[in-house]
C-alpha cells in the first residue's frame, strides 16, 4: 500500500456513519455566514456543530445558516451549548432532533460561566437519558480517563474531553490525560476545546485522537478562511504522524551522519 | 379566550394573538416561519412535524420555536 491510498483510506466511523475529515468545526463567532461558510469549505469539514435557538419571530426572514451551509451536504451536529443542567440539554435536544431529523448530537452540559468547564454529573445522567431515548450523544467532558470510561458505558457514541477550557486557545494542558483517554476507550476520541493554532490539533492528532474539534481557533483568527486550512492540514500532518510512529526521545544526541569514514 | 375567538398565546416568550381553530402549521406561516425549517415545543411538549398540519393552536398555549444557528 502506497502513502496515498494510506491516506485516502484513513477514514473514521461514529455511530455507523463514516467520514473522510477528521477535523470537526463549529460555527458561532464568525462576522458573516458568508465568512462561516468560506471557513468550513476551507476546513475540508465534513461535520459542523450547531446551537439550537429560538427563532426570532419579530424578523422572521433573516438569513438562516442553512442558507449557506447546506445540510445535505455537512452533517449538522447540533449541540447543547448553554446548557447548565441536564435536564436543559435533552429538551434542547429533543427540539434538535425534530428540526434535523437525526440521532447524532453533541452533548454538553456546563458546570459555571467562568470556566465552562464540563458538569460531569448532569453530563452522565443526560448522557444515560438520550441514550434511552435513542440518541447517540458524542459527549463532552473533563479530561478524565475515569469520567470517560463511564460515559463509554453509559452509551456516549464518542468522547470528547477538553483540552483546555472552551474558547481559551491555551492549547492541550494535559497531553497524558488525553492519552490515557485514547487508550482506554473503545469509541472515537476527539480533542473539543482548547486548540489555539495549528500545532495543538496536530498534538492532539498525535496522541492518537480520533478527530478533532475546534470553534474559536478559526473563527477568531485574523484570517479565519487561512487559519481553517492551516487546521485542516494540521489534523492531516498530526495523524501522519501518529500512524508513522514517532522516533523515541533521547536524552543526548545522536548524529545523522555516519561516524565510520570521518577524515 | 376573547369574545372574537381569538387565542391568546406565548410564543417564545411573547405574547400574541391568533385566530380560533388555527393550526400550529398555519400559525406557523401567520408567524413568517417555514414549518418545515423549524421545531415546535408546545406546553414543553415537542410537537412531530408531521402533526403540525393537524393540531389545533389552543388558548393559554405556551410555544418555543427554535432552529439552527451557528454556535461551537
Amino acid at each position: 500500500m502506497t502513502a496515498q491510498q494510506g491516506i485516502k483510506a484513513d477514514n473514521w466511523t461514529v455511530a455507523g456513519r463514516t467520514f473522510n475529515s477528521r477535523l470537526i468545526v463549529g460555527t458561532g463567532k464568525y462576522k458573516s455566514l458568508e465568512e462561516n461558510a468560506a471557513a468550513v469549505e476551507a476546513s475540508g469539514a465534513e461535520i459542523v456543530t450547531v446551537a439550537v435557538r429560538r427563532v426570532n419571530i419579530s424578523d422572521p426572514n433573516q438569513p438562516l445558516l442553512t442558507d449557506f451551509i447546506d445540510p445535505k451536504k455537512v452533517t449538522y451536529l447540533p449541540n447543547t451549548a448553554g446548557c447548565f443542567t441536564a435536564d436543559d440539554a435533552i429538551r434542547t435536544l429533543r427540539l434538535a432532533r425534530e428540526a434535523g431529523g437525526w440521532n447524532l448530537v453533541k452533548l454538553e452540559v456546563l458546570g459555571e460561566a467562568k470556566t465552562l468547564y464540563p458538569d460531569m454529573r448532569e453530563t452522565l445522567r443526560a448522557t444515560e437519558v438520550l441514550v434511552k431515548e435513542g440518541f447517540e450523544p458524542m459527549v463532552y467532558c473533563v479530561d478524565d480517563p475515569i469520567a470517560a470510561k463511564q460515559l463509554e458505558e453509559a452509551g456516549a457514541v464518542a468522547i470528547m474531553p477538553l483540552g483546555a477550557p472552551i474558547g481559551s486557545g491555551l492549547g492541550i494542558q494535559n497531553r497524558v490525560t488525553i492519552r490515557l483517554i485514547v487508550e482506554g476507550a473503545n469509541v472515537p476520541v476527539l480533542v473539543d476545546a482548547g486548540v489555539g493554532t495549528a500545532s495543538d490539533a496536530a498534538q492532539a492528532m498525535e496522541l492518537g485522537c480520533d478527530g478533532v474539534l475546534m470553534n474559536t481557533a478559526i473563527a477568531e483568527a485574523k484570517d479565519p478562511v487561512l487559519m481553517a486550512r492551516a487546521m485542516k492540514a494540521a489534523v492531516k500532518a498530526g495523524r501522519l504522524a501518529y500512524l508513522a510512529g514517532r522516533m523515541q526521545k533521547r536524552r543526548y544526541a545522536d548524529p545523522s551522519s555516519p561516524l565510520a569514514g570521518l577524515i | 379566550m376573547t369574545v372574537d375567538q381569538s387565542l391568546g398565546i406565548r410564543v417564545n416568550g411573547e405574547h400574541r394573538s391568533v385566530p380560533g381553530g388555527i393550526s400550529i402549521a398555519d400559525m406557523l406561516r401567520a408567524l413568517g416561519l417555514d414549518p418545515q425549517r423549524v421545531a415546535v415545543e408546545r406546553n414543553r411538549e415537542i410537537v412531530p412535524r408531521s402533526s403540525l398540519a393537524e393540531r389545533r393552536v389552543e388558548d393559554g398555549d405556551a410555544y418555543e420555536i427554535v432552529h439552527f444557528v451557528g454556535g461551537g
